[in-house]
């Protein structure tokens, strides 16, 4: 799984060293919009659709943030 | 806050907006981003087109025009103007009011009320209310309100936050007293202490525009703007939509006795796609219920996206049927409202170009 949050957060990011961070905005990596095309990214890929009041930065800072956030919307390692 | 108002009627709406097109595409060349993410951006948030006004346009030309328009075509009598309600965060002046101006440009009678209201998002709303209010008076027969913005002129190019989504724009509406049966319910939600999250920080008395607000600095996320530029939180206002107007709609619908499935449209205000469509899934909308395509077609252009999303949708279709729909504004003040009505026939219900 984090293979392929990895490879997403990439594409939009190519730049940033995910691997390094525990937080992700706080060290400037992701910024808000980044936030809503990431969300439309996971929407696609699992077919799930991320509440909006799920889309705050605490459930996408790190890589076992996002893991935990899709695992309540059902979606499997 | 709830309201009720019976006997009242929007009768007709003219969306005017400047003839004058940006492409996010154009835009994007002056962000500090490479365009691979722009354009995933444009994508998710349904960033395209948006009109802004030419340089020194302001809101009382934009109304001195459309309202012209309805009164060569007679579509209002010039006489018969009792009420002009002016929503704008953008006035020409401090002072005097924008509505003054307007009135006075137009040569309408001495015998009338004119109001300027600062609200933004949900400004459309927050005008229509006060129609309804003002003509509670039964001898008043009608009430303009022009809903307007010329914010691109206080949004700096450089904030991709900003500018790709601003939209300029004008929107007349002909509330009048009525015979009918139908009932409008509305209801209007505050919160201040978190006024911040959209702002435009100097300009006004507590920081007035200086040499020192004027200067551009990096804010620090790749966006650059000055302090007499408007500055939005994405991510708060974002939260604040989606966390308190589903239950606002909800409230509604109760207090209007009413359920979503009777609600032929939900017309919102509309900052971007992205925050639509959440909206939407959350509150178990079909996305066809609600037209999410203004955005990308003109631009945010605060609480005139609502008469926008009206005329552009359903302009030819709401002059030969009515149809049950439900309004909603949210944004600056922290402000959010929404009504319940019965919409059309109308008299007219169509855009135009205009400078």
């Amino acid at each position: 799984m984090t293979q392929s949050l990895r490879r997403l957060l990439t594409e939009i990011r190519p730049e940033a060293e995910f691997d390094r961070s525990t937080d992700f905005f706080g060290d400037g990596l992701l910024d808000s919009f980044d936030l809503m095309t990431f969300v439309s990214t996971l929407d696609k890929k699992y077919a799930i659709s991320i509440e909006g009041t799920d889309i705050v930065p605490e459930h996408f800072c790190s890589f076992d943030a996002i893991q935990s956030l899709l695992t309540k919307y059902g979606v499997a390692e | 806050m709830n309201f009720v108002f019976s006997r009242k009627r929007i009768a007709g709406i003219l969306v005017a907006l400047p003839a004058n097109e940006r492409r996010f595409v154009d835009d994007m060349r002056r962000f500090d981003f490479p365009e691979s993410r722009s354009l995933k951006l444009m994508e998710v948030m349904g960033y395209d087109r948006h009109r802004v006004v030419t340089e020194g346009t302001c809101v009382s030309d934009l109304a001195v025009i459309a309202l012209e328009r309805l009164f060569d075509r007679k579509l209002v009598d010039r006489e018969a103007v009792d009420a002009l309600i002016v929503v704008t965060q953008s006035p020409d002046h401090f002072m005097p009011p924008t509505s003054n101006i307007i009135q006075g440009r137009l040569k309408l009678k001495h015998d009338m009320l004119c109001l300027d209201i600062p609200q933004g998002c949900a400004g459309y709303l927050i005008g229509l209310i006060q129609a309804f209010l003002i003509l509670q008076q039964p001898h008043l027969k009608n009430v303009l309100v022009v809903n307007a913005d010329v914010l691109s002129r206080k949004v700096a190019v450089t904030d991709r936050n900003s500018y790709p989504l601003i939209g300029d724009g004008l929107a007349v509406t002909l509330v009048e007293n009525n015979a009918g049966p139908d009932v409008i319910y509305a209801n209007v939600k505050m919160e201040g202490s978190a006024s911040d999250a959209l702002i435009i920080p100097a300009g006004g008395f507590r920081q007035p525009c200086s040499a020192e607000t004027a200067v551009v600095r990096d804010a620090g996320d790749g966006n650059s703007r000055s302090l007499n530029d408007l500055r939005m939180d994405g991510t708060a206002v974002f939260n604040f939509v989606q966390r308190e107007v589903p239950p606002m709609i909800d409230d509604l619908l109760r207090f209007a006795n009413s359920s979503k499935d009777q609600v032929d449209f939900f017309l919102f205000h509309q900052p971007n796609k992205f925050m639509l469509q959440k909206l939407a899934n959350k509150m178990g909308v079909p996305h066809e219920k609600m037209p999410m395509n203004v955005v990308e077609n003109f631009g945010n252009s605060s609480g005139v996206t609502v008469p926008t999303a009206i005329a552009f949708n359903l302009g030819e279709r709401l002059v030969r049927e009515s149809r049950n729909v439900c309004l909603a504004g949210f944004g600056v003040g922290l402000t959010w409202s929404s009504m319940l009505l019965q919409l059309g026939p109308l008299d007219f219900c169509e855009m135009i170009d205009v400078l």
